[in-house]
């Protein structure tokens, strides 16, 4: 409940905030909260993977984005009343979904009775991997993790030529200034 | 931040801890949280640490455009080719457990294979992606 309060707080900062350092910074913050969260759930693999590129990576990559454009938000020139009922109808939608779902942690929900005990059951003497999570993502359905695996590629592929398309590479020993 | 001596120092200090926790976060995936891509995302993490703390030559000296760009598609490759591996042993493709004669040791080893293929197309990635912004700011 902490947590979500600190959640929304950032959130509500992030909006109010016009300075896309700040932006950047109290994001970083969020994915933290998140990870929190997730520690809180028992996801402790989504939890690291949240930590790393939520507020690792990401971070980084936009501050470096920063270095690019103008670090100021341009202010609105008036308000527009659309995009506050689309999201509010679309967040409201969502909750309305939640209220049919079974009790959070109910045992036998559907999601917990398809494969999961499978797993659970088989995962150890099938592969030798005791956390399940790994055995999962990269053996039992380790067409997904190729498939994602590609993704990774294509987009950082897709960056790059986009980035370095227009313009010749400069010479490799300019002096580096810092990167920050 | 060139002359900032104790950011300098603590990042020599960190760094060498920083890569063996990603490689530790990857080999260790199997029995505790972590894997391929956590591990290959704290790797890339060192080389942003030293971009930011010495500056982009430094960082390019560890890990140099060819190789970052010849780390995006090799793990990719790594991947694709353990699960070819198992058609090439008349099994389906993706099937571990032709890695070894045991198939439980085959599975575990093929998570293994197919991790350290994730952690480099992870690493090379993010790495490519931030010296692609950084480059172009100059």
């Amino acid at each position: 409940m902490v947590l979500l309060t600190l959640l929304a707080a950032v959130a509500i900062a992030i909006v109010r905030q016009r300075s896309l350092f700040g932006v950047v910074l109290l994001s970083g913050i969020y994915s933290f909260l998140i990870a929190s969260v997730m520690i809180v759930l028992d996801a402790i693999d989504v939890a690291l993977t949240e930590a790393s590129v939520g507020a690792g990576v990401s971070v980084v990559i936009l501050l470096a984005t920063l270095h690019l454009i103008k670090t100021t938000e341009a202010a609105h020139t008036r308000a527009s009343w659309l995009p506050i009922f689309v999201s509010l109808g679309v967040g409201g939608a969502l909750v309305w979904g939640t209220l049919t779902l079974p009790p959070f942690g109910t045992p036998d929900a559907p999601i917990h009775r398809h494969v999961a005990p499978y797993y659970i059951e088989n995962a150890l003497r099938e592969t030798n991997v005791p956390n399940i999570v790994s055995a999962v993502l990269a053996d039992y359905r380790g067409y997904d993790t190729l498939g994602e695996t590609v993704v990774i590629f294509t987009a950082g592929i897709g960056v790059m030529m986009l980035l370095r398309g227009g313009k010749r590479r400069r010479s490799e020993d300019d002096k580096a200034e810092d990167a920050s | 931040m060139k002359f900032d001596l104790i950011l300098r120092i603590g990042t020599k200090l960190i760094l060498p801890f920083v890569l063996v926790f990603a490689f530790y976060i990857h080999f260790h995936g199997d029995y505790r949280p972590g894997g391929g891509f956590q591990g290959g995302v704290i790797a890339a993490g060192t080389v942003f640490l030293v971009a930011i703390t010495f500056g982009l030559a430094a960082a390019k000296r560890i890990a140099p455009n060819w190789l970052v760009e010849f780390m995006v598609p090799l793990g990719v490759l790594i991947f694709a080719g353990a699960g070819v591996a198992g058609l090439l042993m008349g099994k389906n493709y993706l099937d571990y457990s032709v890695f070894s004669a045991n198939s439980a040791t085959g599975h575990e080893l093929g998570i293994l294979i197919v991790e350290l293929g994730v952690l480099i197309t992870v690493a090379g990635t993010m790495t490519a992606l931030f010296y692609a912004f950084v480059e172009r700011g100059r």
